[in-house]
C-alpha cells in the first residue's frame, strides 16, 4: 500500500475518532453488562446464548450503522468542506483517495469490533467465570465474518457516495444491506420463476451482496462448528465483492467533474 | 442572577418535575388499563414473518421471545391465572426463530403439558412442540425423554412413551436410563415406581435448580402418597384385628405395626384422624400429593417449591 493511501487512511481514522464514533462503545458496554446481569433473572437457562447473540448482533448492527453513516460522508463531506481540492492538488491520485478512505473507515470498524469483542468475552467470563470453552473460538469466526460484512457495506457506501447525495447513498446502502440479508431467498425465488423473470431474479440475486452467508451468529451461539470451506469462500467472496464495489467507486470518482 | 443561569435553573427544575410527573401518570395509566397489558397481544404471530423482519438476527429474536414466554408463564403462574392462551404461540415463534434452542422445548413442554394451575394443561401442544424439536435436533436424547415424559405423565399412553424412550435410547450419548424406562413402560411397571424413576432421572440429569426443585417436590409427593396408602392399610389391618380404629399412632406402635410415629419426607409427623384416615401436617409444603390432604383443602394459587438440595 502506498504511503499516500496510508496517510489518507490514518487521517480518516483520526477524523472518525474525533467525530466521537467510538462513543458507541459506551452504549455497547451498557448493553452487554445489562444483559449479563439481568438476563439470568428474567429468563431461564439462556445467559450464555443471550450474551453471544446480543453481543454479536450489536457488534454487527452498530458497525453497519457506522459503516453506512460515516461511509456516505467520506467523499461528499470532503467536497462540501472543499478539503478534497487541497488533497487532490497534491500528488494524490483520485483512486488513492478512495482507497485511503476505505481503509481508514475499515480500520476504524476493526478497532471498534476488537473493543466490542473484548466486551463480549468479558461478559461471558462474568456469567461463567474461568470457563471459556474451546467452542468459543467459533465466536472469533463470527466476528471475522462480521468484519467482512463491514468491508462490503463500507465499499458499497463509498460507491454510492461517489455519485449520489449523502441521504440517497444512505438509503441505497441500507436497502442493499436489507436485500442482502434475503439474498438466499432471492435465489430460491429465482429458481421458482421462468423466462425473463427467472433471469432478472437470478441476476438480482447475484448482484446484491450475500449478507446472510456472513451471518453465523446462531450456529456459533449453539456451539456448532463452522466449516473451513465456508471461511475460505466467505473471505474470497467478501473481498471480491468489496473490490468490485471499490472499483466501481473509483471508476465513477475518476470521471466525476469536481469543478 | 444572570438571565442564562436563571433559564438553566428553571429548565432543569421543570425537567425534573416533568420526569417525575410522567412516571406518576404512567403508573396511574397502568392501574386504569389492568387488562390491557401488552402481554396479551401478539402483533405478529407468524414465526416466518418475524424471522424475515429480524434481518438475519433471528437467534437474538428467539432469545427475546423465549424470555417473553418465560415472563408470560411465570406471571400467570404467580397470579394463579389458569389461562395460557399465548404460551403456545410464543413457544412456536421462539422455536421457529431458533429451532436449536433446546431449553425452549424442555421447559416449554413442561409449561404446556402440566395440568393447571402448574401449566397450560395442553399435552397435545406440548407433544407437537417436542416433535418439532426432535425434527430439528434428532440427536438430542433429552427431547425424546421429554416426549416420553409427557406421553406417560399427562396422557398415560404407555405405548407412545415406550416408543419415545426407545427411540431416544438410540441417539448418541443417550443417558442409560432411557433404555431402562423404555423397558419399564413396556412392562407397565407400578405407577409410583415408574413415576419415581422418571422424576429421579429428571433430578439427576437436570442442571437447573428450578427443574431439580420441581423433581424433588414430585419425588416427595410420591413418597408421601405411598406412605399414606401404606398407613391406611395398616389402620385397616389394625381395625380388622381389634375391631376398632386406633386412637393414635401409639396403639399401632404397641401392636407392632409401626416402629415409631411416621413422618412425611419433610420430617413432619403424619396425623391419624379419629375416623382412621391419615393426613399430612402441612399440605402447602407438599405440592402434587394426591393422598393425605385435609378435607376441603384448597391448594394455594401459586405453588411454592422448596430449594433443591
Amino acid at each position: 500500500m502506498s504511503a499516500r493511501i496510508l496517510h489518507i487512511a490514518s487521517n480518516t481514522f483520526r477524523e472518525a475518532v474525533r467525530d466521537r464514533v467510538l462513543y458507541n462503545l459506551i452504549a455497547f458496554a451498557v448493553l452487554m453488562s445489562g444483559a449479563a446481569i439481568l438476563v439470568g433473572q428474567i429468563s431461564i437457562n439462556i445467559e450464555r446464548l443471550v450474551v453471544i447473540n446480543l453481543g454479536l448482533t450489536a457488534i454487527s448492527l452498530f458497525g453497519i450503522v457506522i459503516a453506512i453513516f460515516i461511509g456516505i460522508g467520506l467523499v461528499s463531506k470532503e467536497i462540501d468542506k472543499r478539503t478534497l481540492y487541497t488533497v487532490l492538488s497534491r500528488p494524490v491520485r483520485r483512486w488513492e483517495f478512495i482507497a485511503g478512505k476505505f481503509f481508514g473507515l475499515a480500520g476504524t470498524l476493526v478497532v471498534n469490533t476488537i473493543c466490542m469483542a473484548a466486551g463480549v468475552f468479558a461478559a461471558l467470563l462474568y456469567i461463567w467465570p474461568h470457563h471459556l470453552q474451546g467452542s468459543d473460538t467459533g465466536i472469533l469466526v463470527a466476528l471475522y465474518f462480521i468484519v467482512l460484512q463491514f468491508l462490503l457495506i463500507t465499499a458499497l457506501a463509498l460507491l454510492f457516495s461517489s455519485f449520489s447525495s449523502p441521504l440517497m447513498s444512505a438509503i441505497f446502502a441500507f436497502a442493499l444491506f436489507v436485500i442482502g440479508t434475503f439474498a438466499e431467498d432471492l435465489r430460491g425465488f429465482a429458481e421458482m420463476t421462468h423466462g425473463a423473470q427467472h433471469w432478472l431474479a437470478t441476476a438480482a440475486a447475484y448482484i446484491v451482496p450475500n449478507i446472510s452467508a456472513l451471518n453465523v451468529i446462531a450456529q456459533v451461539a449453539h456451539e456448532q462448528p463452522i466449516a473451513g470451506r465456508l471461511i475460505v469462500f466467505n473471505t474470497a467472496y467478501a473481498l471480491t465483492y468489496s473490490v468490485m464495489a471499490l472499483l466501481g467507486a473509483i471508476l465513477i470518482f475518476e470521471r466525476r467533474n469536481l469543478k | 442572577m444572570r438571565p442564562s443561569r436563571r433559564v438553566t435553573i428553571i429548565a432543569a427544575t421543570l425537567l425534573a418535575v416533568s420526569m417525575v410527573a410522567s412516571v406518576l401518570l404512567l403508573r396511574e395509566l397502568d392501574k386504569i388499563r389492568t387488562n390491557a397489558t401488552l402481554q396479551e397481544v401478539l402483533y405478529v404471530s407468524s414465526p416466518t414473518t418475524i424471522k424475515r423482519l429480524s434481518l438475519g438476527y433471528s437467534s437474538l429474536m428467539a432469545d427475546i421471545y423465549w424470555t417473553r414466554a418465560v415472563q408470560y408463564f411465570g406471571g400467570k403462574l404467580h397470579a394463579g391465572d389458569r389461562h395460557y392462551e399465548l404460551l403456545g404461540p410464543l413457544l412456536e415463534i421462539t422455536t421457529g426463530l431458533d429451532p436449536k434452542l433446546l431449553v425452549a422445548y424442555e421447559y416449554g413442554s413442561n409449561f404446556l403439558g402440566a395440568p393447571p394451575p402448574l401449566g397450560a394443561g395442553d399435552p397435545h401442544q406440548a407433544i407437537k412442540l417436542i416433535e418439532f424439536g426432535i425434527k430439528n435436533n434428532p440427536d438430542q436424547w433429552r427431547l425424546y425423554y421429554d416426549l416420553g415424559f409427557v406421553y406417560y405423565l399427562e396422557l398415560k399412553d404407555y405405548k407412545a412413551a415406550e416408543r419415545a424412550f426407545e427411540a431416544g435410547s438410540h441417539t448418541p450419548n443417550a443417558h442409560p436410563f432411557m433404555k431402562l424406562m423404555a423397558g419399564n413402560m413396556a412392562q407397565h411397571a407400578g405407577e409410583y415406581g415408574m413415576a419415581r424413576l422418571l422424576w429421579t432421572a429428571t433430578y439427576q440429569s437436570a442442571t437447573e435448580n428450578l427443574i431439580k426443585a420441581n423433581a424433588q417436590a414430585h419425588l416427595r409427593a410420591i413418597t408421601t402418597d405411598e406412605d399414606v396408602l401404606a398407613l391406611n392399610q395398616i389402620v385397616a389391618r389394625y381395625q380388622h384385628d381389634t375391631g376398632h380404629l386406633p386412637r393414635g399412632f401409639s396403639e399401632l406402635i404397641a401392636a407392632g405395626l409401626l416402629r415409631g410415629v411416621p413422618q412425611d419426607p419433610l420430617g413432619h409427623p403424619y396425623k391419624l384422624l379419629p375416623d382412621g384416615s391419615i393426613e399430612v401436617a402441612d399440605p402447602d409444603s407438599l405440592p402434587f400429593i394426591q393422598h393425605g390432604l385435609p378435607s376441603g383443602y384448597v391448594p394455594p394459587a401459586a405453588v411454592k417449591l422448596l430449594p433443591a438440595d
